[in-house]
Formats: C-alpha cells, structure tokens, sequence
C-alpha cells in the first residue's frame, strides 16, 4: 500500500484576475526556517510588470465608477472570503515563521482591515467632499477622486496584513494596484491573491507580483502610466531611487516606513486620501 | 398666414450674461470720448411722456424741450423723437412739424395689451392716420407665457400690416418674461413678425429695462442679422435716467452690434428725464464745473 | 444716416501719482530690509515700454542661509509658540492693510508685470486681500478640518511663485502657510519682485514678528539655494512642470515635503446646446485672460461640429473688439507680454503652429512700438498630435479641434500629460455631471473661466501637480496630521 502523496500548490502571479506563471520562466526558491518545506516562488520581471499595469489601467476606468455601496460590499466580501480560508493562512503564516497566536492575530486584523475599509468605501467621498462657500454666485465643491493607478511595494516583514493594509485603502478608493508582494514573506500574499479570485473584485483591480524589490522598484517607480507610487520600507537608497524616479511623470509618492501594521492606528481614511485627487467643480446659479 | 415654427433657439446662461455686462460696463469713457457720447445719446432720446394725467399743455412744453434742448448751448443735436399717447399725437405732431423730430405713439391697449385684436389694429391705424411716425406695441405676454408664440407672432404680423409706413416698435414688457431665455424667444419672434425696433418695457411694471435684458435682445438682433441680413432696431426703455448709464449702454451697442447701431436710426432710448442728466453732464464737460439740477427746465 | 464720426474710447489712463515706489529694493529677511551680501542688484523692468521701475537686491547662497536661519528661529522662539487666534489676527491685519493700499498695489503690478489694470483691480489684489482674509480665520479652527488627526506645522517652508499673478500668489503661498503655523522664505519671480516687496512693507507695518515672512529675490540660481537648504521642510512651488520635476528630483531623499502647482493645457469643450454667447465669452476669457499667462488657461478648444462655425465666427469678431494696449489704461484688455523672453516663446510657438498646417487668425489690432506685444490668435485646421495643442504656451494662442461625440470630446480632452483645469458649456445638467467627472483635471469650470476664491481648492492632476491651493485641502500641505 502506497502512501498518498500531498498535492505542491504553485504560486504563481496574480494578473488581471488571472494567475500566470512570470513570462521570464524564471524562480526564486524559498524555504522555510528548517528548511523542510521548498517552495518556487515566480520571479516577477519587468515585463510582468508591464502586463499588470495594462490590467491595472484598462481595470481602473470601470472600478472607480462603480457605486460606493458596491465597491463597500466587496470589500466586504474579500474580509468574508478572507475568513473562510483561516486554515490555510495558519499554515502558510506559520510555515513562514509565526506562532500559532501570532498567525491568528494576523488573519484576525486582515480580515478586521478589510472591513474596516469596506465601511469607509461608501464614507469617505461624504466625510472629504465640501461645498465651499465662494464670494461669486457659482455653486461649487470639491470632492476626492481616485487618481488611477497605483504602484506599491508592500511591507516586506509582513505576509498578510501589511499587503492588506496597502491594497485595502487603495482600491476602497477606487483606485487599481499593482503590488509587490513581501519578498522574504511572499506565501499568503499569492494565497492572499486566491481569495481575491474568489471574491467580487473585478480582474486588474488588484494586481499582485511576487520578486525581488531590488530588480523591480525601478520599474514600479519609473513607469510612466503610474500615477501614485507606495513605498514600504526604509532603504533610503529605495527611498530617494522612488522620489527621484517620480519626478519623471510628477507621481505622488507616499512612503511607509511603518514597521507594526497590527497597531490600529495605522488604518485611516487619511490613508485613502493618500491615492485621491482632488477636484473642484464651478457651477453658475442662475435661470 | 405664413407658418413659422417658433422654438427657443438656443440657451442663454444668466449669470454669464450678468458678467459679461459688468466687463462691458467696466468701460472707461473719458474726455473726447464722453462728449462725442453724451451728444449721441442725446440724439436717441425717444423723449417721452406716458402719464394719465398728460396734458396739451405738458405735450406742448415737451415738444419745445425736444428741439431746444438747452439755450446756454447752441450746437445740440435734437432727440429722436417724442413718445405719447394716441389722444397726444395729434398736438405732438403739430408742435413739430418742421422739426425732424418723429412722433412716436404706443398702441394696442397700451401697457397690459389687454385687448380685443381688432380693438388693437383700430389703434394703430388710428394714431397711423393722426400722423406718428412710430408706433410702439406692446405683445401679449399672458399668450406668450401660456406657449402660445403662433398667437404672438401673428398678432405682432397683424399690427405691422396695419403701420403701413410707419416704424413698428415692439415692446416685450421683459420684465414679465422673467427669463432671458424668454426674453430671446421674444425677441425672435418679434423680428421674424416684422418688427423694426424691439423694446424692453412699458416702464409701467418693474423692473424695465436691464442690463442683462437689453444685452440678449441686442444679441438676438445681431444673430438675426446674421440670419437675414436685416437690421433691426433697438429701444431699452424705463429706468434709464443718468448719463452714465446712457453711455454704457451705447459700449454695450458698440461692442455688440458694432459702430452701425450707434445711429437714432437704430436704436433709442426711451426716457424721461435722461435728456437733463445728459445736458448737465455736457455741461459739466465743457465747464470743468458740477452742475446743479436748477438750472436745467423740468418739462 | 448722416456720415459721423465713429465713436471710440479715448485714453482712460490709471494715475500712478499715488504709488510709493523706491528706486531700490533690498531683501526682506528677520523683519528688516537688508542688502545682498554680495551687494548684487538686479534691474526689473515695465514690459509695457521696457524702462527700468528699479533694481532689487539679488539673494546669493548666503543670504538663503541668513532667511532660512531667521525662519527657523522665529518659528521655534514666536510663531509656532503663539496662540493660533493670535497668529489669526496677525494674517487679518495683512488682509486689511491689502485691501486699504488696493490700488497702489494694482498699479505696480501692473507696471511690473504687464497686465492689465482692469484685472490687477478686480482679480488680483482683491483676491490676495480675500486669501490672507480666508486664512486668518482657520488659524485657530484647524480641528475642524482635520477631524480625528491633530494639525502640527511643518516649520519652516520654501515657497517660490510665478511672474503670472504675482501678489496673487504670494498671498496663495502665505496666507495657508502663516494660518497653520509655519515660517517662510518667499522667493518671488525675477521679473515681478515689486508688489512682494510692497507686501514686505505690510508684514512691516502689521508688526508681524520678524523672521516669520522672509522674501529674498533672484531667479533660478537663488531658487536652487532654498531648494536645496538643509533646513528647510517643505517648498512650496507654482511654475512651469519642468521646474517641479527639478525640484522633486533634488528634495528626493530629503524628507522634504512638496507641493507643486504646475503646468496645464485645459481643454475647454463647447457642446451644441452650450449658451453659445456666453460660451464665446467663456473662451475669450479661458485664453486672453492675463494674455494667456495662466496655468489654467483654456487652451485647447474643442467645438461640436454642429456649431463650429457659429463658434469660431463670433469668436473671431469678438476677438476684435479686444484692446490691446497700454496695461495702465483702465480700457485695455489685454496687456504686454511679461518678459522678452516669454514674447520669444510664443513667436516660436505660433510659428510652430503655422509650419505644422494650422489655419491661423490674429485680431487687426495695433501694437505700440516699445515694450512686448502679442496680438490676439487663434489656430484652426490644428490636430491632436501638434505641438500647440500638446504643449504649454503661455500665451494668447487658442488652438480649436472640433468634436462630434461626447466620448470623443472626454477622450481627447484627457489625451494629455496635463490634467490642471477644463471646460465644459452646455445647457443639460445630467451631461455636466458626466463630463465634469471624466475629465481627469483638478478645476473644472461648467458654464464657467477661471473662477478662483480663496475658499475653492486649486490644483492638477497628473503632471499638473501634487497638492492643492485654497479651502481645507489647501490647508493640508502646511501640516502634518498626528
């Protein structure tokens, strides 16, 4: 009698709601502390990158002019999928080095991220608009509108909640992301990606690359259909590399060096701002 | 009957208008300039008087003042013309002969328009026969507001016949429109009808004439002109009293129509006691000194 | 008719015996003016007639350091120790000593820079006034418009602003900067220094305390020094889009914060149900405002094929009763071209536009001999991948495409590196709605031209900018949220 043998999962990118393999056919191997577990993670290219963004963009458009209230609900329903899968992110978040409590901790307040930015999704707009009281006789407000496309480079010492915490805001504001998974902790960000298929979110909303920070922040930083860069992390060689590379298209550039995304004061409306535009409309009152 | 189909033509933005006829006010009129204007609108003048208690006596005075503007300064031009009503124009018409001053009568149940239509073309030909020159009509502006635009046109084609030669003005009373989208409406039907001045008001309701109001009718005028090539005329009518107002609005005419309108034989005004403000300014021009109200005949 | 003489508006010249101008200007650094260290001078001129007005001290590396230091000294010893509504009443007394010398100030401006007095009158100075007048009030109300997070000042801020609106734009820079705490080196353009340091004088007499307002002048190489300052925590820029990607390259790394009002190239669209006449108006005023020196300006025109002709044939006569002239007389419309330099600019571009097989129109005006001039113009027959309608002139040059769809109109509009302002003219609100919100641009004017108030945030999209001007978003950049 053979013993069964247990199915390898694949991790592969996550590209316009679609999982490929990175079109340079390249790997990273990853092990675990002991070890014991080996797993090939894609090695992202510059043209990966490409691709997503072309997802991002054309993904942006339709997102952005869904409804509050529908936006709000699936985010909702990424927290609820999210909440499913608890078992395979206890493997995934201890194989890659958490304890049993740390790992539940951590779905735990991915999930709660989500929702909280599920609940601001149909908020913000309301809380950020304004009617300004102008001396002319013009009706006029401003609100906050998504700017586009935005790039990130997550946290690299979270799995989970750091990805969590970056894409949440982002695209409850209706923006597209393309985002650079953890590079030492890249597990649940591809399982992570999963649960998005899942989900509601339409393909190209979210995008998710798994390589190496030091190949690929060029790129992220110098692409031209970019409109926000995010940048987690406090190389300040990477720092200075992002700012200096914004220039080339007057990005925003929004700078993370936060370390402990479990502290609850790193969620915020303001974070959405952060990838917002802000626009004001002049109307003449009159008949 | 010709058939005409009678739409708003296109929108006009009220606040914009409003703007637009600050920046023409905005105008600086100086020296040479303010003279050469005063005399102008001097000579535009429809020297009027609509009062029910007129007497022969006040419409006698009126026609003397018309063509002797003020002794103490040879050199004046003459107003355009006097503007009575029907039962003056006998009277106005003798005091003038001679003057190159018209007479101008208002008709058609003059200042409601309340009337039967025949009632109305009795009127006109009435005071066309008693010698005016011009008559100013007034439109039904219940029919206007109800939609009913065939029955403004036709009534507005019927009261042309009747003018024979005489020059049609037709007064809008816009400030019963309300809207400037009305006001164009109006305006347009007016031309097409065949009116060869259009007026704003009776200057028995209020308000008259306004800025923005005579802007979009001098606007439909010059679209008009485009449209057929004729010249139509224009008359803002009550509320004009100073000098200053006189000549911002002739920068409004000059600025729209350009420097043809800038003639009596286009446009008017329709005025009581503009005339006075104006010589008092022509006065304080060529003195150097701030006039007073005493020295200039109320008629 | 009689022949007569046509009527015509006789020279209605502002007096100008009122203004108190000095023949030099010295930099204005802790409260007090001082010369350059290295005792340079540079000469501004009036671009009307290109006499000297008179020369300003030109700020070298040292005398950054001297600003910067006062700065930082009075925010951490007064400004930043004040009580906010103390710090209110300071920048409201600014606003009432502007309103109380409007005129004098209109005039310099005028002489300064170019433009026409009707505009610095009405636009200018009355907006920088109603700038310093918005803000003091938020000095200490600035818990309302951050709800949930504390506002702390930033310290010390680098500003530099265009020659197009120059007290306008001072004051746009000041007045949320002061409201929120901070302190200041204000470099103004090297063609128009004159009516900042008339503001000097009033911060002087406001008894502001000295080193919170430092304004040094130069050009670029004096703006490189307080960019490039060590202490320095946020610049606060408006110019042209290659300047801002300059300056972001340079603070990159720094920590420093920005915001940056850059270049735009607007589209203004004119649907066939528009009110056509204001319309025209509306473009006039989107393109020959401060002879196209505006970052909003609306200068790419896009016409609905149905009224095109309608459109661009009263465009066209109204274009002619433009006055050109004299920017001191109270009739003119259009005013001289700020600098030779700018003149230059345009010229190319028009012959650009002439070689790439645009249809040109220019107004029969006359220009008067000394001094830099550019005659009202307008191309048609011009497509998208020409450069006037790529590219930002700057001036009184109007490029018109025509449309036929409300998709083609979005798209077009927003094929651009730009996204600051735009246009929209037609009658039907749903389509408003749906065109102002396509557009990817910060301002958009529906049924309306380069409207501002100090209560209305300002600012672009994409290569645009980062960052807003004016109302709670204004605020923003001044502050960090705790």
């Amino acid at each position: 009698m053979s013993q069964r043998i247990d199915i390898q999962k694949t991790y592969k990118l996550f590209i316009g709601g679609k999982f490929p393999r990175t079109e340079s056919g390249r790997y990273i191997k990853w092990t675990d502390k002991n070890e014991t577990t080996v797993v090939n993670i894609c090695r992202g290219s510059r043209k990966d990158f490409r691709n997503a963004m072309v997802s991002a963009r054309s993904a942006s458009g339709g997102w952005s002019s869904r409804t509050a209230y529908n936006r709000a609900q699936i985010l909702y329903r990424v927290g609820e999928m999210l909440e499913g899968r608890r078992e395979q992110f206890m493997a995934e978040l201890t194989l890659q080095g958490l304890t049993n409590k740390q790992a539940k901790n951590e779905i735990n307040q991915s999930i709660d991220r989500f929702i909280y930015y599920a609940g601001w999704a149909d908020k913000f707009q309301q809380v950020f608009s304004r009617v300004n009281p102008v001396s002319l006789p013009y009706f006029n407000f401003t609100l906050p509108e998504a700017t586009g496309v935005v790039a990130a480079i997550a946290p690299d010492d979270t799995s989970l909640l750091g990805l969590v915490s970056i894409i949440a805001p982002v695209i409850a504001g209706g923006n597209s992301i393309v985002i650079l998974a953890s590079e030492s902790l890249p597990l649940s960000s591809i399982s992570f990606a999963e649960v998005l298929h899942t989900s509601d979110v339409p393909g190209g909303v979210i995008n998710i690359l798994t390589g190496y920070r030091s190949e690929l922040i060029e790129h992220f930083s110098s692409h031209m259909d970019v409109n926000a860069i995010i940048y987690c992390g406090h190389n300040t060689d990477d720092q200075k590399l992002v700012e200096i590379n914004a220039a080339l298209n007057v990005k925003h550039v929004i700078q993370f060096p936060i370390q402990d995304w479990s502290n609850d004061k790193h969620q915020s409306p303001y974070h959405i701002l952060k990838c917002q535009e802000t626009k004001t409309t002049w109307h003449p009152i009159g008949f | 009957m010709e058939t005409i189909n009678i739409q708003k033509t296109k929108a006009i933005d009220q606040v914009n208008t409003r703007e637009r006829v600050s920046r023409l006010f905005s105008r600086s009129i100086k020296n040479e300039s303010k003279m050469q204007a005063l005399y102008l609108a001097l000579s535009m003048i429809d020297l009027t008087t609509l009062e029910g208690k007129d007497s022969d006596g006040k419409v006698k005075q009126l026609c003397y003042k018309a063509s002797h503007l003020h002794y103490k300064h040879p050199g004046l031009p003459h107003v355009a013309a006097i503007c009575v009503y029907p039962t003056m124009v006998p009277i106005a018409k003798k005091e003038l002969e001679g003057t190159g001053i018209n007479v101008a009568s208002v008709a058609t149940a003059f200042p409601s328009g309340m009337a039967d239509i025949n009632a109305k073309l009795d009127e006109v030909k009435s005071v066309v026969d008693a010698g005016a020159d011009e008559v100013d009509m007034v439109i039904s502006r219940g029919r206007f507001l109800s939609g009913d635009y065939n029955y403004v046109s036709d009534e507005i084609s019927q009261v042309k016949d009747a003018c024979g030669k005489a020059h049609l003005k037709v007064i809008l009373e816009t400030g019963e429109l309300v809207t400037l989208d009305n006001v164009q409406l109006a305006s347009d039907i007016a031309m097409e009808a065949g009116a060869d001045f259009i007026k704003t008001s009776t200057g028995k309701v209020s308000p008259s004439a306004t800025p923005p109001v005579v802007l979009t009718m001098l606007e439909a005028i010059r679209d008009f002109q485009i449209k057929t090539g004729k010249k139509i005329g224009m008359k803002p009518a009550g509320g004009i009293g100073t000098a200053k107002q006189a000549i911002q609005y002739l920068v409004m005419i000059k600025e729209t129509l350009g420097d043809e309108w800038l003639s009596p034989n286009l446009f008017r005004f329709g005025a009581s006691s503009l005339a006075n403000d104006l010589l008092m300014q022509i006065m304080k021009q060529s003195t150097g000194q701030y006039q007073s109200k005493d020295y200039f005949s109320i008629d | 008719m009689t022949k007569k003489q046509i009527w015509d508006y006789s020279p209605a010249p502002e007096s100008t015996d009122h203004i108190q101008l000095k023949d030099q200007y010295d930099l204005f650094i802790n409260g007090k003016f001082i010369p350059a260290v290295d005792g340079k001078y540079f000469d501004t001129i009036n671009p009307s007639n290109e006499k000297k007005i008179a020369e300003v001290a030109e700020s070298g590396k040292a005398d950054i350091e001297k600003a910067v230091a006062s700065a930082r000294k009075a925010y951490e010893k007064t400004w930043s120790k004040m009580h906010p509504k103390e710090r209110g009443k300071y920048i409201f007394r600014i606003a009432r000593l502007l309103q109380e010398r409007a005129r004098e100030f209109s005039v310099i401006e005028t002489m300064d820079g170019g433009k026409p007095i009707r505009e610095s009158r009405d636009v200018d100075v009355p907006l920088a006034a109603a700038h310093f007048f918005y803000h003091a009030g938020w000095a200490d109300k600035l818990e309302y418009a951050f709800p949930g997070r504390v506002a702390e000042p930033l310290g010390v801020v680098g500003q530099i602003i265009p020659w197009n609106f120059p007290l306008l734009m001072a004051a746009w820079k000041l007045a949320p900067a002061l409201a929120t705490g901070n302190t200041i080196v204000l470099k103004p353009a090297e063609t128009t220094p004159l009516t900042a340091m008339k503001l000097a004088e009033i911060i002087q007499e406001a008894d502001l305390p000295p080193g919170v307002v430092n304004i040094v002048n130069g050009a670029g190489e004096t703006g490189k020094f307080l960019v490039n300052h060590g202490d320095i925590n946020k610049i606060a820029f408006t110019g042209s889009t290659d300047v801002g990607k300059y300056i972001m390259k340079s603070v990159a790394g720094s920590g420093k914060k920005y915001t940056l009002e850059l270049g735009g190239k607007a589209a203004n669209i004119i649907f066939e149900d528009a009110p056509i006449d204001q319309a025209v108006e509306g473009i006039i005023n989107a393109i020959f405002f401060n002879q196209g020196h505006v970052c909003c300006a609306g200068s790419r025109l896009y016409v609905q094929e149905g009224v095109a002709g309608e459109v661009i044939t009263k465009l066209q006569k109204r274009m002619e009763s433009l006055i050109v002239g004299d920017p001191l007389d109270k009739n003119t419309d259009i005013g001289a071209i700020n600098s030779k330099m700018q003149l230059d600019k345009i010229k190319t571009y028009v012959k650009l536009g002439k070689e790439e097989g645009g249809t040109i129109y220019q107004t029969a005006c006359s220009l008067p001999k000394k001094g830099y001039w550019f005659v009202p113009t307008i191309f048609t027959d011009v497509s998208q991948s020409n450069r006037i309608i790529q590219e930002e002139i700057f001036g009184p040059v109007l490029a018109i495409q025509t449309f036929r769809t409300v998709d083609e109109v979005i798209t077009k509009a927003n094929n651009s590196p730009y996204g600051l302002s735009g246009g929209v003219w037609t009658d039907k609100g749903s389509k408003i709605f749906k065109v102002t919100q396509d557009i990817r641009a910060g301002v958009i004017w529906a049924n309306t031209f380069n409207k501002f108030d100090p209560s209305s945030p300002f600012g672009g999209y994409k290569e645009s900018g980062v960052g807003s001007e004016g109302g709670i978003e204004g605020l923003s950049g001044y502050v960090n949220l705790v």
